[in-house]
Order: C-alpha cells, then structure tokens, then sequence
C-alpha cells in the first residue's frame, strides 16, 4: 500500500500538487518533519522515529473509527472514557483467579472481554442514536460521563497493574525494525482505509453523511448503518486502551482523558468535515502523524507542555483556515 | 376500457397526517406503455402520493397492484424490486461521490467481502450516459456538475432496474431545451418497452405533447381522467382549481419616474456575466429564466451577499459600493429571498418580531426593545397587506404561505427600501392568495417603489411585469416591454435559442462543468 504511506514528494509535480491539495495537512507534515530534524538533534534519530509511532498509535487507532463515524455526520465523545474502560477491564481480567493457571492464555480472555467492552458501547451510542434521533454529540457526551463513571465504581479508583508480563512484554516488543504497536496501527490503517474507499458499506457512509435524505431514498438503512460505525470506533476505542496500557503495563481509571478531543483534533485537521460526507484515512494519518511529531519535537525542543497546548490550538485554527483558502468555490461564493 | 391489467392501479388510496387528509382515496391506473401525467396544485397531494408509491410512506388504506399483484412497499429499495422507479424533483445525490456511485446508490454491485465491483459498475453506468447522450462520465464527481447535468444523473437512476413504472417528479424543471428532447426520447423507449410512466409537470404544453392520459388531484382526491387528445387546458386547468383562471396580461401602461437602480456591465464570476439594465421608480421589471440561469445570483449581487468580480451598481444617480446586507439596506435595496422559510423567516419567532427583525437596533426605548414601536410598525403593515394573523403573538410558522409572504414582503416595505427585489414571491403558496400578492406588487410599483420581480412561472411574469428581462446561462438574452413578449418568444430567450438582440449566449455554465 504505497499510496498509503507515500509523502507529497512524488515524481511528477503536476500530480503531486494535486494530491497535496487534497490532503493539504500532510504539506504540514513535510514541513514539521523537516524542522524539528534540524532543529532538535535527536528528533531524527531511528529510536525516536520509532517513538512518534507507538505514539501516535494510540489516538491513530481511535481516529480511524473517528473517521467512519464522522464522515457519517456524526461524532463519538466517549472514546477515551471506553478506552480507561476496556484498559481497566483487559488488565484486571488476566488476574482473575479462574485464569490463574492459563498461563499466558490468561491474556485471551482479557483482551477478548476489553474489545467487547467497546464494541458494546459503541453498539448502545448507535442505537440510543439510531432510536431515538438525538443528536450525537449529545447522546456520546452522555456516554462520556457515564462510562467514566463506571469506570470509578468498577476500579473503585485503584489502578490495576498487569500480573502477567508477557502484556507488557507485547507492548515493548517489535517485528523486524518496527514496533509491534505501530504495526498493528499501520495494518488497522490500512483496513480501514481499504473499508472506506473500496467497500460498500465504506461507500455507504459518505452518501449516508453527504445526503442523508438521498441515502434514505436509495434505500440504504440508516439506522443500522450509523450503529456499524459506532461499532467500530467502540472497537478502535477499546483496542486503543488495550495497546496503552500494554506499554505501562498498568491501567488507571483517569486513562484517556480527553482523548476525544485530541483524537477529533486530529481528524479534523486530516481535512473531515464536521458536517459529514468528505474525509478520508490518509488526511486523517496526516492528521494524526502531525500531532504526534509536534508533541514529540515541542518535547525534545523542552518546550513546556503548557505552552504546547497552547501552539497546537493556533496551529489547529490556522490548517484549517488554510484548508478554507484552498478549497474555496472561488470568489462569486456567497458572503454570509 | 382496460382489455388487459394495467401495470399500476392505485385502490382507494388515504394517507392522513396529523390534522391533515393529504391523500383521501385516490384511485387511478397506468397502462403499460401509456404516458400518465399527474397535475394538480401544490398541497394537491401529488408528492405525498408519489412517496407512497415509492415506498417511502405506508398508506393507512387503499391498495397497490402492479401487474395484477396487490403489493406492500415498506421502503425505497422494495419499491424497485417490484419495477417502481422513482425520479426526484429535488435532487436526491451525494455531492461528494461519483455519477456512477449515486446511479446505484443504495445497490452498489458487490464482490466477494462486500468490496465494491468497480468494474462492472463503471461499465453499466457508461452504458445508461451512453443513452442519455451525457458528456460526463462514470467516476465524474457530483459537486462538478450543473444542476442540469446532475438532473440528468437522477434520470439515469431511471434505467438502472427492470422498471414497470418510472414515475418523473416535474423531471424538466432544470433541463435546457436540448437535454428535454433526450429526456422525451427516453420517456418513449421506455413506452415502447411497455414501461407505463407517471409525469408530474406544471407545464402543459409538455403534458400535451408527452402524455397519453390526465389525472388530476385536488385537495388529496381524485377529480378525474382526462384522455389527452380529447381534452384542453382549460378543462384541466378548471378541474385542477375548481374554475377557470386565466391570468391577465398586464396592460397598465406605467407612470414611471426617474431611474432608481441601474446596472452595468455586472458580472460575478462563472454565475453571470456582463448584466445590464435599469430599473426606473414605479414599474415593476420580470426576471424570467430557467433554473440556474443566474438571476437568484444576481439578486444576492445586488443586495451585497455576492462580490461581485466586474460591472457597476448605480443606485439613484450615483454609483454605489454595496458589500454587505447591511450597506444594502442602507442604500435603499430590500431583498425578499427566494426560500421564504430558510431565508426570509424566523419560523420560530412570532409575527411582530420578524417583522421588525432588520430595524430591531433603531427601535430601542433606553436600554431596552420598545414593544410599542415594534407592535406599531406591525399593526401598519398587517392594515396595509391584509396580513390574516389571529395576533402578533401567533408564531410565523403556523401562518399560511400567502400571510408567511407578506410578512417578509411587509418587513422590507418597514425599511422604506428604493428598490424592492422579490425571488419567487409566489413559490408554494395557493392560487388565492397568489393573486393577492399578484395584485401587492403592482400596487407597491404604483406607489413609487421600483420592483423587480424573478419568477420561473412564466403566466405570473406576464402577469406582473411592465418589462421582462429574460435570462439564460448567466447572461441577458432579450428585453421584452409588455406589448412586444409573447409565451414563443419568451420560452426562445429564456432557451439561449431564437434571434436574441442581446447577443447569441455563450453558456458559461456548461464551460464550467
């Protein structure tokens, strides 16, 4: 999947322009990638490469369900309470006595129960939506605080720590000169990006977000549709929080917060409509590779972390003030 | 009269809303191979009818057969499976997706995996714009095309399945002369297919040409079916409203003043080009074009929602900078907007505050809003317009069309505008109170005020205008007076066909896409 991993620097110019108009963000990418490389000394460095991946896996996980459900129209808040959730679950079940003498196999089990965890929420955000018509930022907010409540009462405000060291064995392991974590993150990318473009429930959601009557018309289910979706960012969510806590070998009950807001940060600078019908996965790894490598470079550059937040507000306003230049209808728009 | 079974026959059909009988046992059957034209007002029930038929709405009583066998559609997709076609009027596509992915959206061809078979898709599709004679081709994205050309995209959904009925919801509303003659002869082979064809149309001369037979609704019952070639106008036209109408041309000859509004040289990027007239105090001035022919555009222009890109605005005498809403009506422009409950109303806000809703700033007693001032103005304009509101209180959504109108009519006239510009000022209202603003235009022009009026309904541009601007692609193709236009030439100017004194159009739209 070259297209997916290939930089704007492509052969011919005419061509890559146009791409790089289409995902402007990862222009920025470019040029971040390029700064911090001779701003900081060991931002280049292969440990530290290797470093912004794992790193960025995590909302990168998320933000590929984010990407689905948001190109639908719709939007899910709860992400990282499910991900505290699933995290919390995984860690604490492979400790149950039942499993004691599984060995290794205790971590099935776990990992099974966590990414169920997730799929469920997801499936309960969908249908609450699907059934009753609220809008979904209202129903996911709801979900937010309510399964991070739930959260506090099953830990009882404990964090967990993982028995079996093979998990956090996992989360430091690598396959040839890749981390084990970014793989699972490139190969989920790839999925889903294979999901979107190339399927029909992908091709679905872009008509269900773009024209929700015209799908509606054509006799696609909407309902059920959207509630696929939520599924499958619940999954991400849950998966997200499985590789975290592999790589602290521990769950707390505060993990993931507010990760929803980076995660959407990230897909809507990846160049996804807030309104639905447009986005894609690879803008959205942009998006998510360009928070990451600014974390990362602000980081080694010892900028201090307030001020960081402070610099990836501005600069999210101003990608997507940029975005607006680029693609706008041209100057007979109307003025309102 | 039915030797065999016809392909659709509707029994006693009746879907009810809410405090309202949308569809009281309508009965009627299409042959297979016959062109039915389906006429009635708006609020007739025709869209209701249509939305049952296409399984989008389960009727409360009544039954569906198609070709003999009683059938239930629950929803869009069993409606195609039983042959039933459905051509929007609105545009039903995903903007941001191919021609082909909206030809066979809902039903895109599978591969193993739920993976989408490109190929065969793209082929199909290529073979129904082959038919339809479309320059655009299957993986073309929606958002590039015209309106027309998107039209044409909902037509092709027409010829996807193995149809019985294909039912055009007032399919010519958009197309260019040239595209309708494909559409016809479309319409045919399907007739010739023994597909039977249900056409919505408010332009009779295409029902006349185009069908077979004529059913009209009114009031959400049946009043019968006409045999084309045995029927006229006027029969359907009293059948459809209960008597004969048969609008006036106007013939006041005006008592024009001085030039309030004059244009040159107007252009606004691809939307129009190189506009120019005057507009004098006291006569009111028709816009008549099609669809997408620019002058909703330019009546955003001209109240400061566009910028323009060439041309000067001189508004009595001096010429005037206008870039904003707010430097229009300062100036003396008041815009009535085309889409009376997204773009002229506050749905949600009683009669007295949309009314004063752009003066709201100036009506001020110390810190607060004078209720007093606003009811004043209020009262003023219901005397004035006959505005039919049990009170001031009442919210403008539970107001008729024809009173939501003059609302929005009467708060502009608060502003004492110069120039008046109202979009459609008629759309979705009923006949009764079409002639009620019919007659408040001309009265408002008699009173001093310089109107301009862009209509789409060419018996209410005769009607009112004292001249007509007619319009095609952008451009202005021919000035008419009241004496000299005519329905011919009218229909050849607004067509881009025809000698136009204006100069041959240059369809910029089409250059565009």
């Amino acid at each position: 999947m070259a297209q997916v991993l290939s930089t704007p620097t492509a052969p011919r110019l005419s061509g890559a322009f146009r791409w790089l108009l289409r995902h402007p963000i990862w222009g920025f990418v470019a040029v971040v990638f390029i700064f911090f490389s001779f701003a900081t000394a060991h931002f280049f460095d292969v440990q530290n490469l290797q470093n912004v991946l794992v790193q960025t896996s995590t909302i990168g996980l998320i933000a590929l369900g984010m990407t689905l459900v948001m190109i639908n129209g719709n939007i899910d808040l709860s992400v990282g309470a499910t991900l505290a959730l699933a995290a919390s679950l995984t860690v604490d079940i492979m400790g149950w006595p039942v499993f004691a003498d599984w060995g290794n196999w205790q971590l099935l089990p776990a990992v099974l129960a966590g990414l169920a965890a997730g799929v469920a929420i997801g499936a309960l955000n969908g249908i609450i939506v699907w059934k009753t018509g609220v809008d979904a930022f209202i129903v996911t907010l709801g979900a937010m605080l309510g399964v991070r409540g739930l959260v506090f009462v099953y830990t009882e405000e404990q964090s967990f720590y993982a028995m079996n060291f093979a998990y956090s064995d996992f989360g430091a392991s690598s396959i040839g000169p890749l981390p084990t974590l970014a793989v699972i993150f490139i190969v989920c990318a790839i999925a889903i990006h294979l999901l979107l473009s190339q399927t029909v429930h992908g091709r679905n959601t872009y008509a269900v977000g773009g024209n929700r009557e015209a799908a509606v018309n054509a006799g696609i289910r909407v309902g059920p549709h959207m509630v696929v979706n939520f599924m499958i960012v619940g999954f991400f969510a849950a998966l997200a929080g499985i590789t975290l806590s592999t790589q602290m070998g521990a769950s707390t009950p505060n993990l993931g917060r507010d990760y929803e807001l980076w995660v959407i940060t990230a897909v809507v600078l990846g160049g996804t409509k807030l309104t639905g019908g447009a986005g894609n996965i690879i803008g959205t790894l942009g998006g998510v590779l360009a928070i990451g490598i600014l974390r990362n470079g602000m980081n080694l550059m010892q900028v201090p972390a307030f001020y960081v937040l402070v610099i990836l507000g501005t600069i999210l306003i101003a990608v997507l003030f940029l975005d607006k230049q680029l693609n706008r209808k041209g100057e007979e728009e109307l003025r309102l | 009269m039915t030797e065999s079974e016809p392909t659709l026959r509707l029994e006693g059909i009746v879907k009810t809303f809410p405090g309202v009988r949308a569809l009281d046992g309508v009965s009627f059957e299409v042959r297979a191979g016959e062109v039915h034209a389906l006429l009635g007002e708006n609020g007739a029930g025709k869209s209701t009818l249509m939305k049952v038929l296409a399984g989008m709405y389960q009727p409360d009583a009544g039954q569906i057969v198609v070709s003999g066998r009683p059938v239930v559609m629950r929803n869009p997709i069993e409606a195609k499976h039983n042959g039933v076609i459905l051509i929007h009027q609105e545009l039903s596509l995903a903007e941001e997706m191919s021609v082909a992915e909206n030809i066979f959206l809902g039903e895109l061809p599978r591969r193993r995996w739920g993976f989408v078979d490109w190929k065969s898709l793209h082929e199909r599709v290529a073979t129904i714009l082959d038919k339809l004679n479309c320059d655009f081709g299957p993986r073309t994205r929606i958002d590039t095309l015209s309106i027309a050309k998107k039209q044409m995209v909902e037509i092709a959904r027409a010829l996807t399945h193995q149809a019985r009925i294909v039912v055009f919801d007032e399919p010519t509303a958009s197309l260019t002369d040239q595209e309708k003659v494909v559409l016809f002869d479309i319409i045919r082979d399907l007739q010739r297919d023994g597909v039977g064809i249900v056409y919505i149309s408010h332009r009779m001369e295409e029902i006349f040409t185009i069908s077979n037979r004529i059913s009209v609704l009114r009031d959400g019952t049946h009043r019968g079916t006409l045999e084309t070639a045995e029927t006229d106008e006027d029969e359907v036209t009293r059948l459809m409203i209960g008597r004969s109408l048969s609008y006036e041309r106007n013939r006041e000859a005006p008592d024009v003043g001085d030039v309030a509004l004059a244009v040159e040289g107007l252009s606004c990027g691809r939307l129009f080009d190189d506009i120019g007239f005057e507009l004098r105090a006291g006569e009111v001035l028709g816009f008549y074009g099609l669809v997408g022919a620019g002058r909703t555009e330019l009546a955003e222009t001209l109240f400061g929602l566009r910028r323009p890109t060439a041309g000067r605005i001189v508004l009595g005498g001096s010429e005037a900078r206008i870039d904003s809403s707010v430097e229009a009506i300062r100036q003396g422009i008041s815009l009535v907007p085309e889409s009376r409950k997204e773009q002229g109303l506050v749905l949600s806000m009683n009669c007295r505050d949309n009314m004063t809703l752009p003066q709201i700033d100036d009506l001020t007693a110390g810190p607060f809003v004078s209720n007093g001032g606003e009811i004043a103005i209020y009262d003023m304009y219901r005397d004035q317009l006959d505005i039919k509101a049990p009170s001031w209180r009442q919210l403008v959504q539970f107001l008729s069309g024809g009173n939501q109108q003059k609302i929005v009519i009467g708060k502009w006239l608060a502003m004492k505008p110069r120039v008046l510009i109202v979009d459609e000022p008629t759309r979705g209202i009923d006949v009764g109170s079409k002639a009620e603003i019919h007659n408040l235009l001309r009265e408002l022009a008699r009173s001093g005020y310089a109107v301009m009026v862009i209509s789409s309904e060419m018996p209410e541009v005769l009607h009112v205008s004292d001249r007509i601007i007619a319009m095609y692609q952008g451009r202005i193709t021919r000035q008419f007076t009241a004496a000299e236009v005519n329905e011919d030439n009218l229909v050849q100017a607004i067509s881009g066909i025809g000698p136009g004194s204006g100069g041959k159009a240059r369809p910029i739209g089409a250059q565009a896409a």
